[in-house]
């Protein structure tokens, strides 16, 4: 069945020519068609552009031409990076009927390597969540338990790749909102280095945070998603001049030597015996498998959620001001005038969440608080910097959980506080700006995925993946899917 | 019983940088496009979109910043600036806060005579707002509409101290402050279509007190006359409330020039606390001294430098020294000419008059339109100088020179203009003339010196003008008394 | 550090919300100021706040023009375009 290849299979299938883009296309949008009544993972189906797309790949592999290894494969992108002619709604009411005039800079290296768009994906409005409850409009479901949330933000993203309902998607991840997911869905996330990715198009949510990265089935499609949209963009000031290493090439290099971390602050009182058993297995597997591992301190762990939840809360109220009903987007009819619209508009449009962090950021760059918040939280944001500087003094990459617990019913994290200590293990990551993965680190004994953090130092993707490869060939839980029936 | 009040004015400048593009984006800043054509997505605030920093726009603030000798800050960001308006695109405007481009300068200003210094606060770069559009008057449509072309084209920001202490300084620190940008390029200087705009704050105290009154903010202000008479208005205003114990509310107000009166402004912006923080999407800037240096060597003569060494290399009058460097390209040519032709007095003479009576204006379209080089206008003053035609013929030279491009000699020699000096030849012109007017002798005679006028012109009719005044003269002095 | 209560006005300044909502959010957002007040208990003496990950400076672009979007792409999500321009309520001075 096409739809359960990887990016890699499918790829192969292509080049021998035992199967075509337009069938591969068809098979998905046949497969999303049958099942994402159930799971919910899109937010628009574009049919139609899909196989447009799919015919032209067609083409170049007759004419012996193919663009490379995403050419003709199937994708889909979180709803919150823009598609030039394609409703982009970040989940929101006040972006319902966006239709942007551009693509992100992402969206058009992957059309320009050939990619076929099935689709955009549901996700927390705004990317503020870790449930996809948040999204405006409906909640994705975790293929592997229909009554279980597949995490946030990128919930349409990671659940998309769980039930093959795409062979890789794109999320982003501004606090945990790729690797958070993958871990919940069992599938491999990838946030990258902050710099190594263009967010030209990404509707911004925390610009000194936000980077986009892929869904894939296994480690090696996370590798390839990565090389095609990875490198510097002129359009986009934070992103970083620096070569794009080939990120295949040392995959298969294994850990022999290779020095691993185990962040003593992260296995803390509420972590999930379950998941911290996985944890420690996987350690277990890296040494077997030639890495040696030793413990380190990151003391201002504790501290980094806090700093996260003024930090991203002030530049989302700042970058979330223009959604104003002047110029796009919602506005209100019938206000008595200017301000009367803006009030409406955003009351209107915006959810609960989304709220509460507005009004957090505002507070926290108000005249007279800034120096105790957002000055304070930058200033800690230093030292959570430091203690990874100083542990990758004495390690390669850092293996941890990626989350506290394990996917939880829908409706059951009420209080947004108890929401937000979901990413804690996520959160420091990108608050020093650098590389994490979430791949499949076993099942609990009810059968919900366990997901396996690794995180590296700044633009060493490749040694995060290499990691991940070697302990995904040696482990094979990425091939277990969820049982899924029409 | 009037107290003596001491006025207290600071100025606020906003210029628009003449760069192609705007501040953080490629569309063009050209003036006077349909609106909402020269928008993309980066300058309408679209979701996703991201700033990237015009590098020349820095140029320009940097050129102005040292033309202006402040220090520039080598370390300089940009930050947020939130209000919500219409015409603010994102509802907040990237421009700089904590960390300016440039500090503590200073703007020699002269009135009646009298030189002192203006301190400049700070000077820094920020993005400006699109245009607000009404059908009818303000008060009477129901809506507002919006051009986003200006929205995005570069601004600098400049802040003198409060160190003015009349409307007549102040209006000569804007003039002064104009002629600098207009000089390095940087800026069109018009105030009518706000290429240069001006804001006020103005507060009185009882002369001889420390601490500063109240102060008030007007806007408004859209030529250097109407910058005085609204601060003239403002002092009466003020002085009028304070001698009547009324409290001067702190608040912007703006200048009616139909009325003569500042009105006060209802709140324009919802909270006047802006939120600024550093802008995320901007790595910091590190001005490097050889940066400054660069741009500190495309410096030209500044205006004030220029009009003392006119009136004192040339021997200029500060009169005409002032007009002659009200443009750089029309002091460039004044130069040129008086160079070539050793005779400045004269070439500022032919400047300030028969040229800038063709031009269309004295900035550098108008100069590079015109079609007398300096050279060429330096050899007809040479022509002059040295006898070959006479003043008058010399006029109209100058007008065949304006309309055809061709050099002086050319037409001179073509049309046969040389003067006539010839005492002989012009003898036997003025003894006809003389013959032929006999009446006009008698008056003469008589005493009426308007008579001798009109022999002259009879001898210059005779001779297509091209007898030498002088030899004329000479020749009636010696004739006349014997008729 | 001041007290973080953050007061009704400024929740229904950001948010129109009824009034049972409103005191639902007050308090919620006072949990999560309260939580973040552990920030307090840092030492940040000398630390100097980062806003990036990598260190970089002066990311700049010439001066060159790039194409203008076409107008109607600008005013195609308009909620009220008139002719060229993008049309709002006025504000009503009071």
């Amino acid at each position: 069945m096409l739809t359960g290849l990887s990016v890699h299979e499918l790829a192969g299938r292509f080049r021998r020519k035992e199967a075509t883009p337009t069938q591969a296309a068809r098979a998905y949008l046949d497969r999303i068609t049958a099942l994402d009544p159930k799971i919910k993972a899109y937010m628009t189906v574009t049919a139609d552009r899909a196989l447009a797309q799919a015919a032209a790949a067609d083409a170049r592999f007759q004419s012996g031409r193919p663009l490379g290894l995403l050419d003709g494969i199937p994708l889909a992108i979180k709803d919150v990076l823009c598609t030039r002619g394609i409703r982009t709604t970040c989940s929101s009411r006040i972006l319902e009927n966006f239709v942007p005039p551009y693509d992100a800079t992402v969206v058009t290296k992957l059309l320009d390597a050939g990619a076929v768009i099935l689709g955009k994906l549901n996700m927390d409005e705004f990317a503020m969540g870790s449930s996809t409850e948040n999204s405006a409009f409906f909640t994705t479901r975790n293929p592997w338990d229909l009554a279980r949330v597949p995490g946030g933000s990128s919930g349409g993203a990671a659940a998309a790749v769980a039930a093959d309902l795409a062979a890789a998607t794109l999320g982003t991840d501004t606090g945990g909102s790729i690797r958070q997911p993958a871990a919940f869905c069992g599938r491999v996330g990838l946030k990258p280095t902050y710099g190594r990715v263009s967010r030209y198009g990404l509707v911004a949510f925390a610009s000194s945070l936000d980077q986009v990265g892929p869904f894939g089935k296994d480690v090696r499609d996370a590798a390839l998603v990565l090389q095609a949209i990875a490198g510097h963009d002129p359009m986009d000031s934070t992103s970083v001049d620096v070569g794009v290493p080939d990120y295949s090439a040392e995959l298969e290099g294994g850990v022999k030597g290779l020095r691993i971390g185990i962040p003593a602050e992260y296995f803390i009182e509420g972590l999930d015996p379950e998941v911290e058993a996985a944890v420690r297995a996987a350690v277990e597997t890296l040494r077997d498998l030639g890495a040696e591992s030793q413990s380190v301190s990151l003391p201002h762990t504790e501290y980094g959620l806090a700093a996260y939840y003024v930090i991203a809360p002030a530049e989302a109220s700042s970058n979330l001001a223009r959604y104003d009903g002047v110029k796009y987007g919602l506005r209100v009819p019938g206000a008595r005038d200017l301000i009367d619209m803006y009030s409406r508009t955003r009351g209107a449009g915006f959810g609960a969440e989304v709220k509460r962090r507005v009004m957090l950021g505002t507070y926290a760059l108000s005249a007279g608080y800034y120096d105790a918040y957002y000055g304070k939280a930058l200033r800690v944001r230093t030292l959570v910097q430091r203690d990874f500087q100083r542990a990758f003094e004495r390690v390669d990459v850092i293996v941890a959980p990626t989350t506290p617990g394990v996917a939880f019913k829908m409706g059951e994290r009420e209080d947004p506080l108890q929401m937000y200590l979901n990413d804690v293990f996520t959160i420091p990551v990108n608050l020093a700006g650098l590389p994490g993965v979430s791949i499949p680190g076993g099942f609990t004994q009810t059968g919900l995925p366990v997901g396996l953090q690794i995180i590296g130092k700044a633009f060493d993707e490749a040694t995060v993946l290499r990691v991940a490869r070697a302990y995904e060939a040696a482990t094979a839980w990425h091939e277990r899917k969820p049982e899924l029936t029409a | 019983m009037t107290q003596d009040y001491e006025t207290v004015i600071g100025l606020e400048v906003h210029a628009q940088l003449r760069t192609r593009t705007k501040m953080f984006c490629g569309c063009s800043t050209a003036f006077g496009a349909p609106p909402n054509t020269q928008t993309c997505p980066v300058c309408q605030g679209m979701p996703g979109t991201l700033p990237v920093i015009n590098r020349r726009a820095i140029e320009y603030g940097i050129k102005t910043a040292l033309a202006l000798q402040c220090s520039v800050n080598a370390d300089n960001r940009f930050a947020r600036k939130h209000y919500y308006y219409p015409d603010m695109p994102k509802n907040y405007q990237i421009s700089q806060y904590e960390e300016p481009l440039a500090e503590h300068g200073r703007l020699e200003v002269e009135v009646g005579g009298v030189s002192r210094a203006i301190g400049i606060q700070r000077l820094h770069l920020e993005e400006d707002v699109g245009k607000l559009v009404h059908e009818g008057s303000l008060e009477t449509a129901p809506s507002s509409q919006v051009d986003f072309n200006r929205a995005g084209v570069p601004l600098m920001e400049i802040v003198s101290l409060p160190d003015m202490r009349t409307p007549e300084e102040a209006a000569a620190y804007l003039r002064s402050l104009r002629a600098i940008v207009v000089y390095l390029g940087v800026c069109d200087g018009n105030m009518e279509e706000g290429s240069l705009r001006c804001d006020a704050n103005i507060s009185l105290r009882p002369r001889g007190a420390v601490e500063y009154g109240t102060k008030v903010e007007i806007k408004n202000m859209n030529s250097f006359r109407n910058v005085q008479h609204a601060l003239e208005y403002e002092i009466t205003r003020q002085a009028r409330a304070l001698e009547t114990g009324e409290r001067i509310v702190q608040e912007t107000r703006l200048w009616d020039p139909d009325k003569g009166r500042t009105v006060s402004m209802r709140s324009k912006e919802f909270a006047h606390d802006y939120r600024y923080f550093p802008e995320p999407d901007l790595p910091p800037l590190d001005v490097e001294p050889a940066w400054i240096e660069r741009v500190g060597a495309t410096l030209p003569e500044l205006p004030a430098a220029r009009r003392a060494r006119f009136m004192e290399a040339y021997g200029l009058g500060a009169y005409d020294a002032d007009l002659l460097t009200g443009s750089r390209a029309l002091g460039d040519y004044f130069e040129a000419t008086a160079q070539a032709c050793g005779k400045p007095k004269v070439a500022a003479n032919w400047v300030l008059n028969e040229l800038l009576r063709e031009l269309a204006g004295d900035d550098e379209r108008a100069l590079a339109a015109c079609p007398i080089p300096p050279a060429n206008l330096a050899d007809l003053i040479t022509l002059i100088e040295d006898g070959t035609i006479s003043g008058r013929i010399a006029k109209d030279v100058f007008e065949k020179m304006y309309r055809s491009g061709e050099d002086a000699r050319a037409i001179v020699d073509r049309e046969g203009l040389t003067q006539v000096a010839d005492a002989g030849e012009l003898s036997a012109v003025v003894d006809q003339v003389l013959a032929q007017h006999p009446k006009v002798v008698e008056d003469w005679k008589g005493g009426k010196k308007a008579a001798r006028g009109f022999l002259v012109g009879q001898v210059m009719k005779a001779t297509a003008g091209k007898a030498s005044p002088a030899v004329v003269n000479s020749l009636l002095d010696e004739k006349l008394p014997k008729v | 550090m001041p007290d973080p209560k953050i007061t009704l006005a400024e929740v229904e300044q950001v948010a129109r919300l009824a009034d049972a909502e409103k005191e639902k959010m007050r308090r919620e957002l006072d949990g999560i100021l309260t939580y973040i007040d552990k920030l307090r208990a840092v030492d940040t003496e000398g630390v100097p706040p980062t806003s990036r990950a990598v260190p970089m400076v002066n990311v700049m672009r010439e001066d060159e023009t790039t194409p203008s979007c076409p107008r109607e792409d600008m005013l195609a999500n308009a909620p009220d375009p008139v002719g060229d321009l993008f049309r709002v309520p006025k504000i009503i001075e009071e």
